[in-house]
């Protein structure tokens, strides 16, 4: 069997394991989807207009998803350090790329369902329309931004993992990194929405700019993951 | 660096000292260069003076977190992982720190004096802001506790990703930017004037605030490295006790 091979099941294992986890224990849609939903709702009332509203859903969208997003990090590590389950894997010889792909993966599912009811909650509360395109284009952006996403904060997560005080450590580290997805995302949704009058053709040279973000992390963060979390 | 760790009266031997006094000197002939010699600007009055600290503090900081990156990459290829690397890492991170926050707050004001406005969202300032943010990451990074060895690698991989972060920060705030308005800072100053003795001033700055710099690098991982020798020892001592109280 060659390593590639032996890789990709070891990512495929690892991401069936976290997501049977999530699956059994209903975090995700108990507790970290009713936040962003309630997120959304407060949004409504800090910024209570109707045309505001419509203007800015792009950006309320995804900083909703980039505060859940810290929920869900959190969370898919605290179930590696509660039992040393990370290090175990460590000193069993399991590649660190490898478990890096895995947990990257099962948090690109779990952060595309939290999107997808945040774009949903922002069409139902804040009254956005999209075209056919226009909705065509806007799950392009969030598959582009969710590979991104959930390579930075796997890599970063994990960093923060082992550590005491990785509760508000993790927000400081992992915002800045992130800012550019925040940027270029919001401009994609904007032309998805046509907030602003924006067309939807302006919203691919955004979607290249996520695509590269989520290239590099990707290849980076395989690369550092294992230096940052051995221990 | 052995000597220093063995002498208990401070972190400075003859050349740091040599190194301060030119330090000190170059300082107090900056001052008077920046507040006392050079001209007022034409337009801005007064106010021009803050450049002669504003500009040389930014300067500083990208040697200093060029000086961060350089050590953690030494740090993580060299083959026996002397920690000295890590701790001349730390210590620029410290000072970079330091100092973007000197060129952030000293240009807020020459901002509100010229501009009439603390803060623009200018391409330039959002990613010395981010520049501010993701270094502060960096200092909490290194003070997680853990042996070390581990504060080191965690570090200098760190550092390694923070350079890789911040082009695409700075390129991805500046195409944010440019669909809103024209950056206003950047461009203002390709066409400017500068007399000569200005001029001077400001060179001279960049002089003084590197051996400024350099001088604060070298007494900062010294005491860096006293630090990791009293963790050493105290743990040394502690087992010791513990050993005893077994026995006894």
């Amino acid at each position: 069997m060659s390593t590639f091979e032996q890789r990709r099941r070891v990512a495929f294992a690892v991401a069936r394991k976290d997501l049977t986890i999530e699956w059994n224990s209903r975090i995700l849609v108990n507790q970290v989807a009713p936040f962003a939903a309630i997120i959304m709702v407060l949004f409504a009332f800090a910024l209570d207009n109707e045309g505001i509203l419509q203007r800015v859903a792009p950006g309320l969208v995804w900083l909703a998803t980039l505060f859940s997003m810290l929920v869900v990090i959190q969370r898919t590590f605290a179930v590696e350090s509660a039992d040393g389950a990370l290090d175990a894997l460590r000193v069993a010889g399991v590649d660190p790329s490898a478990i890096f792909i895995g947990k990257s993966l099962a948090l690109m599912v779990q952060l595309f369902a939290l999107e997808l009811l945040l774009v949903g909650t922002a069409v139902v509360l804040y009254g956005v329309e999209m075209s056919l395109v226009g909705f065509a284009e806007a799950i392009v952006t969030l598959l582009t931004a969710t590979v991104g996403l959930a390579c930075v904060g796997t890599l970063y997560g994990g960093l923060a993992a082992g550590a005491r005080g990785r509760e508000t450590l993790l927000p400081l580290l992992l915002l800045p990194v992130v800012a550019p997805v925040l940027i270029g995302a919001t401009r994609a949704t904007e032309a998805a929405f046509g907030s602003g009058g924006a067309q939807v053709s302006e919203g691919w040279p955004w979607i290249l700019l996520l695509a590269v973000f989520a290239v590099i992390f990707a290849v980076v963060g395989s690369v550092a993951f294992g230096p940052l979390v051995d221990e | 660096m052995n000597s220093a760790v063995a002498s208990p009266r401070g972190t400075g031997t003859r050349n740091t000292r040599i190194l301060g006094i030119l330090t000190i000197a170059s300082m107090a002939f900056l001052a008077l260069l920046g507040l006392v010699f050079s001209a007022e600007d034409r337009d801005q009055g007064s106010s021009v003076r803050i450049m002669y600290v504003h500009v040389p503090s930014i300067w500083v900081a990208y040697i200093a977190f060029g000086m961060t990156a350089a050590c953690s990459a030494i740090y993580l290829s060299s083959r026996n992982r002397s920690l000295i690397w890590d701790r001349f890492a730390g210590a620029a991170g410290e000072i970079g720190v330091l100092f973007v926050a000197v060129s952030l707050v000293t240009g807020s004001l020459w901002g509100r004096l010229s501009w009439g406005t603390y803060w623009v969202w200018d391409a330039r300032l959002t990613s010395t802001a981010f520049l501010f943010i993701t270094y502060l990451g960096y200092l909490a990074v290194r003070r997680l506790g853990g042996t070390h060895r581990q504060r080191a690698r965690r570090s200098a991989v760190l550092a390694l990703l923070a350079i890789l972060e911040i082009p695409l920060v700075h390129f991805s705030v500046r195409l944010w930017r440019s669909l809103h308005q024209e950056a206003t800072v950047a461009t203002g100053g390709t066409d400017v004037h500068m007399d000569g003795l200005m001029l001077f001033s400001l060179f001279f700055g960049l002089i003084s605030f590197t051996l400024l710099f350099l001088w604060l690098v070298i007494h900062r991982q010294r005491s860096l490295a006293l630090e990791d020798a009293m963790e050493n020892r105290g743990l040394d001592a502690a087992i010791e006790a513990r050993r005893e109280e077994a026995v006894s």
